[in-house]
């Protein structure tokens, strides 16, 4: 298999290698064409999203007003910060100057001037390595002024780093692009959506890394050949990011729509010590969790997984064997969520961390069967009533993990409770202690 | 007072000039603040507003709010430990309890000699090379116990 994101070349993060392997060829070839050609092409290739929402990339941009006397502006989203993802820093790493091809078409496609790659703050190293890319593709005339005189045409656009500062948050489209105007990371409300108001109220696309880098193939093998790869509805490939309980964790770039299970036992040569596989989260913490004694069939694509009652995400599939306690998966994870919660809105704000504390209340065996019910209570609350994703994404495994393994948080609590519990939970409505005593 | 570098006022303008308003430079310049006091204090938070001619509620808004900004003093090592759900299931917890006895302080403390900090830090998108630290700016990954008592006594 041809692989589109990560191809197997050495040193292709050097401009002269990427050049010999028709490194900027598409491009050429993109503006032979009007944006509009190069708009509907992405569209029929079925090129979706890969931050996790796997809407299609083409009608996205499609949504960018084509009058306007307002600047366009595109944003790559490059914050990677989900727990069980770590795919673009590989891009970053091996591949730079397809990025920087991808960015330049979108760009000429969406009629943007100038495009922001936001990186998490954490990745010291992979800024620096794609900052150089940057300048390189400067010197050389790949972006800027210069651009003009190398192709021979009137387009020509910036790339800028913009360097995030740790906040899970600024991976939401709408709280990235506040990070890059100078503000804290809120989420804004939608609508107006980000191709009528978005960076400093102009018009603007976001897209994945990953995403982006797609976009040179399939301007130069055309939409036809992209479209056959993997599955039907959600073609291409996807840069699996294996972690957890597996013999070879790491990114593997492998077509959309193969079995999870070939994904865990052949590629990433199945769990230490032949153990059984309790529970996966197939596309970052925020998924869904599926069971270990339901993975047979499972597919790798959008629709598939959907089906299985869960979401294909960024594709950073964790694996946990049958050792492992899902409680504690569960309050790091919620404990994640409570942390990076922006505060913004109070179902997430507060729910966040009344998850936690219930939970921590079962961890230490004070803990009711009543309080399983109340998480998932607590979670519905939050879920859909939040201004952005991160409320469902705080939600879904605290609900899911509950209900698809009951019988393991069954085990943690107790069906009566003996002592009173003083619980700021449940309001101590259960005891027989007066709520406050008055007449001291 | 706090007064920016005459390399840093360069490389200020340099971030400026990405942008359309300078409100957006401000978290590049906390950064380049950061690297030059090592920490930003109310001074660096009001040079920072009168270099780039925002207010001074702006810059705290992002330092307060992101969490790679410190308002205090971190050591000369600050020791970043991940104990995300990738990591905690590869031993994470593990590794978190041996740096913090190994220098002997808490999570967002500093050693008294100025030369350690540690912080207990959210997935660092190195889920696949689990467990890992970071030191500063440098991420160290697929480590074990010993891998982890030969990093922390080679920082000098």
């Amino acid at each position: 298999m041809e692989r589109i994101v990560l191809p197997d070349i050495p040193n292709l993060n050097q401009i002269d290698v990427y050049l010999t392997n028709g490194g900027f060829e598409s491009f050429k070839k993109a503006l032979s064409q009007s944006p509009d050609d190069i708009i509907d092409q992405v569209k029929k290739s079925g090129l979706r999203g890969r931050g996790g929402a796997a809407f299609s990339a083409g009608l996205k941009w499609s949504f960018m007003p084509k009058t306007t006397d307002k600047p366009k502006y595109l944003c790559i989203n490059g914050d990677e910060s989900e727990p069980g993802s770590f795919k673009d820093r590989q891009v970053f790493e091996d591949n730079p100057f397809q990025l920087i091809e991808g960015a330049i078409i979108t760009c000429y496609a969406i009629g943007a001037k100038v495009a922001y790659l936001y990186i998490r703050g954490e990745y010291h190293k992979w800024i620096k390595l794609m900052q150089k890319a940057i300048e390189v593709a400067y010197d050389r005339g790949f972006l800027g002024e210069s651009m003009k005189k190398t192709f021979g045409n009137d387009f020509s656009c910036d790339l800028y780093i913009h360097k995030g500062a740790g906040a899970y948050i600024c991976g939401e489209e709408s709280s990235l692009m506040n990070s890059i105007e100078g503000y804290r990371g809120y989420p804004r409300v939608k609508p107006p959506f980000p191709a009528q108001k978005g960076l400093w109220g102009c018009p603007t696309t976001i897209n994945n890394v990953e995403t982006i880098t797609n976009v040179p193939k399939i301007i130069s093998n055309g939409w036809e050949w992209y479209s056959k790869i993997g599955a039907q509805k959600h073609p291409g490939t996807l840069l699996y990011g294996i972690s957890g309980h597996v013999n070879k964790p790491g990114v593997y770039e492998l077509p959309t729509g193969i079995l999870l299970t070939d994904l865990i036992f052949n590629t990433a040569s199945g769990i230490p010590n032949n153990k059984k596989v309790k529970c996966v989260i197939p596309g970052g913490s925020s998924m869904p969790p599926l069971r270990g004694d339901q993975l047979e069939g499972i597919r790798m694509d959008a629709e598939s997984l959907k089906e299985a009652g869960s979401a294909i995400g960024i594709g950073g599939v964790m694996v946990m064997d049958e050792d492992t306690n899902l409680l504690k998966v569960l309050i790091r994870i919620t404990h994640f969520y409570h942390h990076e919660s922006c505060g913004q809105c109070t179902p997430c704000r507060e729910g966040t961390g009344w998850m936690e504390k219930t939970l921590h209340r079962i961890l230490e065996g004070n803990g009711t069967s009543k309080d399983l019910d109340l998480l998932i209570s607590v979670a519905e609350n939050i879920e859909g009533n939040t201004v952005c994703a991160l409320g469902d994404a705080a939600a879904w495994p605290v609900k899911f993990m509950i209900q698809r393994f009951r019988d393991e948080f069954e085990q943690y609590v107790k069906n009566e409770v003996t002592i009173p519990v003083p619980n700021k939970v449940h309001s101590m409505r259960n005891t027989s202690a007066p709520l406050a005593n008055l007449h001291k | 007072m706090f007064k920016f570098t005459e390399e840093n006022i360069k490389r200020i303008e340099k971030a400026r000039s990405k942008y359309p308003t300078a409100l957006a430079a401000v978290m590049d310049t906390v950064y380049i603040a950061q690297e030059q006091n090592g920490f930003i204090s109310n001074e660096v938070m009001e040079e920072i507003a009168n270099i780039l001619s925002i207010d001074k509620v702006n810059v705290l808004s992002v330092v307060t709010f992101y969490t790679m900004y410190h308002t205090k003093p971190m050591g000369k090592f600050h020791v970043q430990v991940c104990t995300n759900v990738s990591c905690m299931l590869r031993g994470a917890y593990e590794i978190w309890d041996q740096v913090r006895e190994k220098l002997g302080i808490e999570n967002m403390h500093v050693s008294q000699d100025g030369k350690f900090s540690l912080e207990e830090v959210e997935c660092m998108g190195a889920c696949g090379y689990a467990p890992m630290i970071a030191v500063n700016e440098d991420y160290f990954e697929n480590l074990s116990k010993e891998k982890v008592e030969e990093i922390l006594n080679s920082l000098n």
